[in-house]
């Protein structure tokens, strides 16, 4: 039966993430914009708490490892099952209400570890438990079309012996591993790329230099340099095979988990402008009545009401895209369009909702043109805006990327 | 008219009021109205046809309004102070979940192949002629259309809240047409209406015809003919006079308006906004057509109460102006509804449109540039569906659904035009011909964030 509230299921979960976001993550959140490059440590207790809840089961499975599919399903109402993947989203997205810089840092609940979950064998999923995984694609002369990743892996014996640079690994210095692309054979295209995951402290691989960003400083972004750095072969995520039909698909499907996630961030980040907004205009005697057209409304009201139904759309395509990887559902198409919308969206929020507070919004006495500088990187990692909308124009019309360019 | 007036360009013809004429100006008015004169024609300079345009275009609107047809009468029957049934709100169980339930589905399996095979054939000379042909709305009976939301008690078959299954069928049945679809749902909205709000006399004097074979034509009127309309405080006033009601003002965007039987109109009553059931039979009411940008199909018309007097009994629901407040939601829930239906049939349109026509030696669809808008309209169109299937399940559910609805409104509103306004660009000069449904999609989906009333789940 059609229902769009949030689950039930997922009421305390996203009540805890709130009280946490709003109480641990807020209070230090202008700090680390400020100290980029510091560790936040105040994060490793938290990080401690969210692996109690965990283990307690009250969380659902959420965070970066709730994208995993192959659970035993848990069925509710009717068959349909609210799951991990939902779980994560709208935790992903209260914590990020908090601040995404901090979310990003949170020990443990990497991009990397997402990719770990959604693509490891049961043997792997077991040996990196608990350990902190980053994701290392870009290069200096790749981004968006990461088939073409220069990064190279060879096997020697029972080691596959890595080469390359890689640039914007999100938490890249503190992780205690990294996710790393690279490819067997360049020669076979985007078949041949695998992911290997790298302990820190493997003789070849070091962090090179940190970033100086436009927003989420509190996260360290970091070049890694690889130099015939030799990793275990059973340290290759899901199959060595050079599968040319398969294709792309195994290390991308990555991707169709991590978007709706980075979707929530944008969905937390955007909704932190928002309710704060919301306030400042009701102080200012802004009146939002919801009947009422936007031509009967004052401008700010008018706009404000715009921006909230974006918002609400791209926090029901995030739900949906989740609601869909936890029914078994293929979402690619449906985790695209999340992300498109969210990231966009998320700009637009954030930066109406500056211009709303005026200079207010625009001074660091408050976090609004934090949020501003925050929600910008949302629109581009874990797939551009662009590339979402190649993604979806190419499902939607039926196109091959070689028609579709 | 004085005559300074009357030498000012402004106020008619889309001129401004800050308009002048200077000694050209006059001249060139001056040369019009000589060749708009009927001497022109006698001495056979201009062809008849020419000139019956021009005379009904200076004439406007009055010459063709006109009483409507004198209805059935409808007989009083059940008890005045009783209230009438009522079907229970949806049950929920807080699973998020999107599909619908088996029952939904197979309803809207056939209204999609309704839409189809009989609806979008029937389009283009609907929107034409400005009404829906009499085959089309015997079919939609067949279907049941009129009866979705009339409790299964009352000869209908709705169980409990049929506001979604309401919003799903709109959806199928405008990705036919929106214009026939807002004239094939107006009888079946004041038939949910009386359903939802009805004392069990109005529910046993109306009813019964909704749900037997001669299904009469009936429409919902709340918009008026204003600049900066507020649906909330219509200019239309109910005014108790011993037991009866007076009511005099002017409604607009009212579909099937000269069919029509009956009519469910929005007044201010002792300062609160109220519906009134008005039979189209009584004195003082008049109907004139009302052509339209869009929503041709449904037989847009104006509705003038002049006097017009009904029984207190007559108010549909409280006169607190909560009753109002709701019908007006679930009226703008409707439009939402037909705005998805319609932004899939430009998707579906455009989609082998834009991957057959070549340019510079390949498909267009192979430019980002064009497969990019046609992403943004399948983006924009699902987070509109979503945000409608939002707001419909929490009517449903009995929940309050006010800001859901403002925001699905909102959304149906400027990223439903934009699907219309990108369909017809996709197009190109294709798309501005009539030989194509999509402009025909662009003036619909102007209505949308405008329209009160006409339609409701």
């Amino acid at each position: 039966m059609i229902n769009l509230d949030n689950p039930k299921k997922m009421r305390p979960l996203v009540a805890q993430a709130h009280q946490v976001a709003m109480n641990m993550l807020r209070p230090i959140s202008r700090k680390y914009d400020r100290a980029e490059h510091a560790y936040p440590k105040e994060l490793d207790m938290l990080a401690s708490m969210i692996d109690g809840l965990d283990e307690s089961g009250t969380s659902s499975g959420a965070g970066a490892t709730g994208v995993r599919r192959d659970e035993k399903p848990e069925t509710a109402g009717g068959g349909t099952r609210n799951g991990s993947n939902l779980a994560s989203v709208m935790s992903v997205a209260e914590m990020c209400w908090g601040d995404v810089g901090l979310l990003l840092s949170m020990p443990r609940q990497g991009l990397g570890n997402s990719a770990i979950a959604s693509v490891a064998d049961d043997e792997q999923l077991k040996r990196f438990e608990g350990v902190w995984a980053s994701m290392a694609i870009t290069e200096p002369g790749v981004g968006s079309d990461s088939a073409n990743i220069s990064t190279t892996a060879q096997l020697d014996g029972d080691h596959y012996v890595i080469n390359g640079e890689k640039i914007y690994v999100t938490s890249g210095e503190r992780s205690d591993a990294v996710v790393v692309w690279a490819t067997l054979d360049k020669s076979l295209g985007r078949a041949a790329i695998k992911s290997f995951v790298v302990p820190k402290g493997t003789p070849g691989m070091r962090v090179d230099r940190l970033e100086h960003k436009l927003g989420i400083r509190a996260s360290d972004t970091a070049t890694i340099i690889f130099d015939s750095c030799r990793v275990p072969a059973e340290n290759l995520l899901g199959s060595p095979e050079i599968d040319t039909m398969q294709g792309f698909a195994g290390a991308m499907a990555t991707f169709d988990n991590t978007r709706p996630l980075v979707a929530a961030m944008a969905v937390g980040c955007a909704r932190a402008a928002l309710d704060y907004t919301r306030d400042l205009l009701d102080q200012a005697g802004v009146v939002i009545d919801y009947d009422q057209p936007p031509i009967n409304q004052s401008a700010a009201a008018a706009r404000f009401v715009q921006l909230e139904s974006d918002w609400e759309g791209s926090y029901l395509l995030m739900l949906q895209a989740a609601w869909m990887a936890d029914n078994r559902q293929p979402n690619s198409l449906e985790a695209s369009m999340a992300k498109a919308k969210a990231g966009r969206v998320g700009s637009d929020v954030t930066l109406s909702c500056v211009e709303l507070a005026g200079s207010l919004g625009y001074s660091e006495t408050e976090l609004l043109e934090k949020w501003a500088r925050d929600s910008k990187i949302l629109d581009i990692f874990e797939g551009t805006q662009q590339i979402q909308q190649l993604i979806v124009a190419r499902r939607v019309l039926g196109l091959s990327s070689s028609q579709l360019k | 008219m004085t005559l300074v007036k009357m030498l000012q360009p402004g106020g008619r013809d889309g001129i401004s009021s800050r308009e002048s004429r200077d000694a050209i100006g006059y001249a060139v008015a001056a040369l019009n109205r000589v060749a708009q004169s009927d001497l022109v024609d006698r001495l056979g300079l201009r062809g008849r046809a020419e000139a019956l345009v021009h005379r009904s275009t200076r004439d406007g609107f009055a010459a063709v309004a006109k009483v409507t047809r004198v209805s059935r009468s409808f007989t009083r029957s059940g008890d005045r102070g009783a209230t009438g049934t009522r079907v229970p709100s949806t049950s929920v169980d807080g699973v998020f979940d999107l599909t619908p339930t088996e029952d939904q589905q197979m309803l809207v399996d056939v209204v999609t192949e309704f839409a189809a095979q009989v609806v979008r054939p029937a389009a283009t000379a609907a929107d034409d002629a400005c009404a829906t042909p009499e085959a089309v709305l015997k079919g939609s009976l067949e279907i049941g259309l009129p009866i979705l939301g009339i409790p299964e008690s009352l000869g209908g078959i709705c169980e409990e809240r049929s506001a979604v299954t309401g919003v799903l069928v709109a959806e199928a049945l405008a990705h036919g047409d929106m214009g026939i679809a807002v004239g094939l749902l107006a009888a079946g909205s004041v038939a949910t209406a009386i359903g939802l709000w009805g004392t069990d006399e109005q529910q046993q004097t109306y009813l019964p015809a909704f749900t037997g074979d001669d299904v009469p034509s009936a429409a919902l009127a709340l918009s008026e003919p204003a600049v900066l309309f507020d649906v909330l405080r219509p200019q239309t006033t109910a005014v108790r006079r011993g037991d009866q009601l007076v009511l005099n003002g002017l409604k607009s965007l009212v579909p099937v308006g000269t069919s029509a039987e009956l009519f469910v109109v929005g007044a201010v009553l002792e300062s609160q906004p109220v519906l009134v059931l008005v039979e189209s039979s009584t004195p003082g009411l008049t109907v004139a057509d009302d052509p339209s940008m869009g929503v041709r199909g449904s037989s847009l018309a104006r509705l003038t109460l002049t006097e017009v007097t009904v029984p207190v009994s007559a108010v549909l629901g409280a006169t607190d102006g909560s009753t109002y407040r709701v019908c007006v939601r679930l009226s703008r829930l409707a439009w939402c509804a037909l705005a998805v239906g319609v932004g899939q049939a430009v998707l579906d349109y455009v989609t082998p449109y834009v991957k057959e026509r070549k340019a510079f030696g390949e498909p267009i669809a192979y430019r980002q540039s064009v497969a990019f808008m046609v992403a943004n309209i399948a983006i924009e169109l699902q987070a509109m569906r979503l945000l409608t299937y939002k707001a419909a399940a929490r009517a449903a559910a009995g929940k309050d659904f006010t800001r859901e609805l403002a925001l699905a409104r909102r959304a149906c509103g400027d990223h439903g035009m934009r699907i219309g306004l990108d369909g017809v660009q996709l197009l190109g000069g294709h798309g501005f011909v009539k030989g194509h449904p999509v402009e025909r999609w662009y003036r619909d989906l102007r209505a949308v964030g405008l329209a009160d009333g006409a339609v409701l789940v």
